[in-house]
């Protein structure tokens, strides 16, 4: 498998978040996906970046274009030092919010995608990263 | 700070969402639009996001809140021309969009709002005789 | 770990280039596999130059391990996926294709024999190089057929589902949709796609979704059906499901599945009936004598 295209971005404010969307849906343009499998990625990755500006007080976000035999993918991995999720499981329920009152929205990110990643621990930031096939 | 054009229409509100907003723009629209109805007394609010390629969790609690909020200020909202990708997505997310009323495009949407209106009136006056 | 000495392939690629394109070419239009109807000996040469200036570049840069992340060797892969994706689709054999790499081999020991012929061990250690080199690069070419078949039958079913989803203009603003068979992820997939494309094209403000030719109803169909209708409405446009046979009926209760408040009808007449009225439309007989 190779990565055709490697970018990383900040996420330090909202216009950060957005600047996410836009780049995911160029590279998912690029991979040839179809118009529902692009809005999908593209609001999958909005989830995700929306998390790491709010939960996990910034981070950042890197953006790959995959090509694996002959097929072509999205990924998107989004990185914080925040507080880290305490438990998972419970997180990546629908309906879970946090404490301020905003949902996750993992478990319904993760439905959009292909492959779905998380790693975090309380303290120690979280990373998550999406995958999505052609 | 930048907002989202609120026009006045008779009773009732219409707002285009016509760009990839930040979430605090979202927030923006959400109290433009509730201080709107809360000073015109319009009946009914109307929004149109057939320009929107995505929709996430935070705009659809967006939605379903100005909704609400209208609600509490007895006026009702339609919203109208979601792209059928974004449907299939909100869908995947779990998104219901609760107390949303949906139609195809703005035309459709006013026939709604229109006829949603007039049940609220012909309820009013009921409750009126009912005494 | 004692360092290898370093091969010689890369030079003898470069010295011996149109020596070993020439053999190689002969081989290749000589082997049995050879399909001129498929592909002409100018255009199997051009390919063939191209993709030894290739190797020979990525050997010189990049080592001798087909799999390098390097960029000489990521050009020769990509090469390699063009040739073998267009081969599959044209009709070629997964052999056929195989013989590209395969039949480089022979002419390539042979240029090996021939500049270090008196050096037994050395050569033995550049053949063995070679080999696996020659090796990896045919067993690439195979996986990259075997995907782009895979995609093709994956297009394919995908069309598939297309053609069995009719969606049915019953009337202006009603659409019908008679589902036929099992209704798993994918299906609902493109039930979904098909439907709203047709509510956006046709304005259409009710689908009557037919579950006549659905054989059984499990938590899972109904949630697919819940998503479809969902969906729909999200558009504005209202569903009501029909074809609901008594047993089926039976086992959404018993399986405690909450449709909501989604309308549902034993025959697709009554939801049709239903739609007419939701549109304030009437049937009316034109002419009282004809009976």
């Amino acid at each position: 498998m190779t990565v055709e295209r490697n970018e990383l971005l900040d996420i330090r404010t909202q216009h950060d978040v957005v600047r996410v969307r836009q780049r995911v849906r160029e590279r998912a343009v690029e991979a040839g996906f179809s118009l529902v499998d692009q809005t999908k990625i593209v609001t999958a990755a909005s989830e995700l970046a929306r998390n790491t500006l709010e939960h996990g007080g910034g981070g950042t976000a890197r953006i790959e274009l995959l090509a694996d035999g002959g097929r072509r993918g999205v990924r998107l991995i989004c990185e914080d030092r925040g507080p880290g999720i305490a438990d998972i499981a419970l997180a990546m329920q629908d309906g879970y919010t946090s404490r301020n009152g905003l949902g996750l929205g993992l478990g319904g990110a993760r439905r959009l995608v292909s492959e779905f990643d998380i790693a975090s621990r309380p303290g120690e930031g979280t990373r998550v990263t999406i995958t999505r096939w052609k | 700070m930048e907002h989202i054009p609120i026009l006045k229409m008779g009773a009732f509100l219409l707002v285009t969402i016509q760009v990839d907003m930040h979430d605090q723009l979202a927030l923006t629209l959400q109290d433009d639009l509730t201080g709107r109805i809360a000073e015109t007394g319009a009946r009914g609010v109307l929004i149109d996001i057939s320009s929107l390629d995505v929709v996430d969790s935070f705009i659809g609690r967006m939605l379903a809140n100005i909704a609400a909020m209208a609600r509490v200020l007895d006026a009702v909202t339609v919203v109208v021309g979601m792209r059928p990708a974004v449907a299939i997505t909100l869908v995947e997310l779990g998104l219901a969009l609760p107390g949303v009323r949906t139609a195809l495009n703005v035309e459709r949407g006013m026939d709604l709002l229109r006829e949603a209106v007039g049940e609220r009136l012909a309820e009013a006056s009921d409750d009126g005789r009912a005494e | 770990m004692t360092a290898a000495p370093a091969s010689r392939i890369p030079e003898i690629l470069r010295k011996h280039e149109a020596a070993l394109l020439g053999d190689w070419m002969r081989r290749q239009q000589e082997a049995v596999s050879r399909r001129r109807d498929l592909i002409s000996d100018r255009e199997l040469e051009s390919q063939s130059r191209e993709f030894l200036a290739l190797l020979r570049t990525a050997a010189q840069s990049d080592g001798l391990e087909a799999t390098s992340t390097g960029s000489g060797w990521a050009a020769v892969r990509e090469m390699l996926t063009g040739i073998s994706r267009s081969r599959g689709l044209q009709g070629f054999s997964p052999s056929e294709t195989a013989t590209f790499i395969f039949s480089l081999k022979p002419a390539l020991f042979d240029r090996l024999r021939e500049e270090l012929g008196k050096d037994a061990a050395g050569m033995f250690e550049e053949v063995r190089r070679a080999d696996e080199l020659i090796d990896q690069l045919g067993l690439y070419t195979t996986e990259v057929y075997q995907k782009s078949w895979e995609e093709v039958i994956v297009r394919q079913q995908h069309d598939v589902l297309e053609l069995s989803t009719p969606v049915v203009k019953l009337w202006d603003g009603v659409l019908a949709l008679p589902m036929i068979g099992t209704l798993d992820s994918g299906r609902t997939q493109v039930v979904m796609e098909t439907l709203l494309q047709r509510i956006v094209e046709t304005g259409a403000q009710i689908a009557i979704l037919d579950i006549t030719g659905v054989p059984t109803v499990d938590t899972l169909t109904a949630q697919h059906l819940i998503k479809t209708v969902t969906a729909a409405r999200l558009m504005g446009a209202d569903c009501i499901i029909s074809g609901i046979r008594p047993q089926i009926a039976q086992t959404i209760v018993h399986l405690g599945v909450a449709l909501g408040d989604v309308l549902t009808k034993a025959t697709l007449a009554d939801a049709f009936a239903t739609a007419l009225q939701r549109l304030d439309l009437t049937v009316v007989r034109t002419s009282a004598s004809r009976r």
